[in-house]
């Protein structure tokens, strides 16, 4: 049973480099258990999730990524707002004419490039059709899981409709505006927040999750990122943040195991060990932050061959034996 | 040094921090890179360093997540620079740091700009409201303004600047000419024919057309928010010119010589990526690269002395490669007494690895833009975040040929 049963939209955040991307492809293959379809999608146009399964560009055609480990399918999607807004023009308004009008005179320019905000619009609103689209045998999709903007922007991004459905009171926009509040502040969406056990990181995860909740937006959970497994055993790590280990034995060990026991390697051995305590002491006070904040927290371990598929599907089934899908 | 070309990795050419920082032409200082890569502090280290080195520096930070302020122990960053406590101004330096907070900034143009019952007009227009507080990409137009506004002041030697943290870092260079296209743009004329009297020869040319377009733009907005929008950009027809016209000037002040780019990255593929595309963008703009600054490299001997960052080569002990290490640890696992050096070489062969992938990128992006300089920083075992340790950090940075 995952513990997001009924979330139809899942909003992967976080800070600038604590990897969403790999976490929202993550969460969309774990999520795709057999006889289901994911969406996986990304809004900033950098063709993330591409290279990440390693494919061609993806564009404005939702495309079948990969099976997942769990048998369903994913499936991905550049949401490009510029053919967004076209689709609103011909699919919501039947604007026609009129629509190709207002392109020529460079609404489609300005909507998307220049008008700060309602290139906003036009992104959340398509995940929200996305996510709400139905076939004859039910929804398209099992879920969407959207690699959005990072911790900085991402209340501001979701919540743009707010703004709009203020500003446009009456008329078609308004009310469409006024649906997508609704949903994205409803319990079918969640938003997760991807950390690493970093003092900033950490800190923009607590910013984060009171903006979101000042906002009305639904919390998920924060996802730890890149988490590794101490090196040295817990009295060896003692030692060595107290700076008490003993070079004698660790010149004996270095003979025993037929190396030569130089005061130069020793030393570097020292030295790192040293480095890594603090690091691992570091870890372990963020670690408690991030269990103050009040939200399921999942850990995903370092790859230590970088991010390929298998990684990815490594990641999805420790997603998965946490409770995340 | 005997002539020779080295072999195995690339030697970059060095970026000479404090040559940038101390020369006194380098007037603007801009830190620019992917999200996450350590771009806010790496300004802010470069921003102590100049100023402790002797110049009057304030650095602008952009960021909402307040890291700045984090980094700088600042609690309230606001839109006017602040001095940083704690500086050593012996060689007659200064800091001050600032937060830009782009709905003031705006309305601190408006109000600079606009005839005070026109100010008031647009201050109070609720499409206004939202563009200058709640919109994303509003950020990018008031950085540029704010750094014009700075540098117009000529109180500081020196500017250094951390860019918005972009969904494309570029943002922040297109600004100005997208400001410019949006106020040559057909669309922003549609908006000023019925709030303009002289606008009827064209208004009649496009009367057909124009008819259309409102009406459909009527259907979507409700006609409220169009009429507030027409308002708001009649309002700011005004000032529309001075308002491009700083912003050009503001893209030529980047352009001149007396300005330096820092592209950040750190030893990932997407933080490389982005730092190649920028160094493309940069030249395409003819804007002036300093160089490169790769952060968080890991190193296997970062002690006093070393022979440098990402090196396997231990002194005096010739060099221990990771396979070796990952094979005496196994030897030692049958021998309790020695668990602790078998974990000690565990990681030592993890931080071998860790250093290998890291020089192998960098690599990659150096053989691949020869003519770019790089600075490196070692991988800090934990964060930097006060005073000392931005002042070690740059130390790091600025320390010697690698």
């Amino acid at each position: 049973m995952s513990d997001w049963e009924g979330v139809r939209l899942h909003v992967v955040s976080g800070k600038g480099g604590t990897g969403k991307t790999t976490v929202a492809a993550a969460l969309a293959l774990a999520l795709a258990v057999e006889g289901r379809r994911v969406l996986l999608a990304e809004v900033e146009g950098r063709q993330g999730i591409a290279r990440l399964f390693d494919t061609a560009p993806l564009d404005y055609t939702e495309r079948k990524l990969t099976a997942g480990p769990r048998g369903g399918d994913v499936y991905g999607l550049a949401i490009d707002p510029e053919q967004a807004l076209r689709e609103y023009f011909t699919l919501y308004y039947h604007l026609g004419p009129a629509g190709r009008l207002l392109e020529r005179l460079g609404a489609i320019d300005f909507a998307t490039t220049v008008a700060p905000g309602l290139r906003d619009v036009l992104l959340t609103g398509k995940a929200y059709e996305a996510a709400r689209r139905r076939t004859r045998s039910g929804y398209a999709y099992h879920a969407v899981v959207l690699d959005g903007p990072p911790t900085g922007r991402i209340t501001r991004f979701l919540n743009v409709n707010t703004e709009v459905a203020g500003l446009a009171k009456v008329g078609p926009v308004h009310n469409q505006a006024q649906s997508i509040v609704r949903f994205v502040k409803s319990p079918r969406t969640a938003v997760h927040l991807t950390t690493l056990l970093a003092d900033m990181p950490v800190q923009e995860t607590a910013d984060g999750i009171a903006d979101l909740r000042a906002a009305g937006l639904q919390v998920g959970a924060v996802m730890v990122n890149q988490v590794r497994a101490p090196l040295l055993a817990p009295a060896g790590l003692r030692e060595a943040a107290s700076g008490r280990l003993e070079p004698d034995t660790v010149a004996a060990g270095l003979a025993t195991a037929g190396l030569d026991p130089a005061p130069g390697l020793v030393a570097t051995l020292r030295r790192q060990a040293e480095d890594h305590a603090a690091r691992i002491d570091l870890e372990s006070r963020e670690r408690a932050i991030v269990a103050e904040l009040g939200r399921p927290v999942y850990e995903l371990p370092l790859l230590a061959d970088g991010v390929d598929l298998a990684g990815l599907y490594e990641l999805a089934l420790a997603l998965r034996d946490q409770g995340a899908a | 040094m005997a002539g020779g070309k080295p072999t195995g990795s690339a030697l970059p050419l060095h970026l000479d921090l404090d040559a940038v920082l101390d020369d006194p032409q380098t007037r603007i200082v801009v830190c620019c890179g992917a999200g996450g890569v350590g771009k806010t502090t790496a300004a802010a280290a470069m921003a102590v360093r100049a100023a402790e080195r002797g110049r009057r520096t304030v650095v602008l930070t952009i960021d909402p997540a307040k890291r700045l302020a984090q980094s700088l122990g600042l609690q309230h960053l606001d839109n006017t620079p602040r001095a940083v406590a704690g500086i050593e101004t012996a060689a007659g330096g200064s800091l001050d740091a600032m937060m830009l907070d782009m709905k003031r900034t705006f309305d601190e143009i408006v109000l600079a700009h606009a005839e005070p019952r026109r100010a008031r007009q647009i201050l109070t227009n609720p499409f206004y409201v939202s563009l200058s507080s709640s919109f994303a990409g509003t950020q990018e137009y008031m950085a540029m303004e704010k750094l014009g506004q700075l540098h117009a002041t000529g109180q500081w030697d020196l500017i250094v600047v951390d860019t918005p943290p972009s969904r494309s870092a570029l943002d922040f260079l297109d600004a100005p000419s997208r400001l410019g296209s949006f106020l040559d743009g057909r669309l922003i004329r549609t908006f000023l024919v019925p709030a303009k009297a002289g606008g009827r020869l064209y208004r009649r040319i496009v009367t057909t057309g124009f008819g259309v377009a409102t009406g459909a733009m009527t259907r979507l907005l409700g006609g409220r928010l169009l009429q507030d929008v027409q308002t708001f950009v009649a309002a700011l027809d005004t000032m529309f010119g001075g308002f491009r016209e700083r912003a050009e000037q503001t893209y030529q002040l980047l352009q001149a010589p007396g300005t330096a780019f820092l592209v950040v990255a750190m030893p990932e593929d997407d933080a490389l990526r982005e730092a190649a595309y920028f160094v493309d963008r940069l030249a395409t703009e003819k804007m002036p690269l300093a160089g490169l600054v790769l952060n968080q490299m890991h190193t296997v001997d970062a002690g006093p002395g070393s022979a440098g960052v990402g090196t396997a080569d231990v002194r005096g002990s010739g060099t221990l490669s990771a396979e070796r290490a990952l094979a005496a640890a196994e030897t030692l696992d049958a021998l309790p007494e020695h668990e602790l050096t078998a974990g000690l070489l565990r990681l030592y062969a993890d931080r071998v690895a860790a250093a290998a992938r890291d020089r192998r990128l960098a690599d990659r992006f150096i053989s691949t833009h020869p003519a770019v300089a790089v600075a490196q920083a070692p991988a800090q075992p934990v964060d930097v975040c006060d005073l000392p340790s931005l002042r070690d950090f740059a130390a790091a940075l600025t320390a010697g040929r690698q």
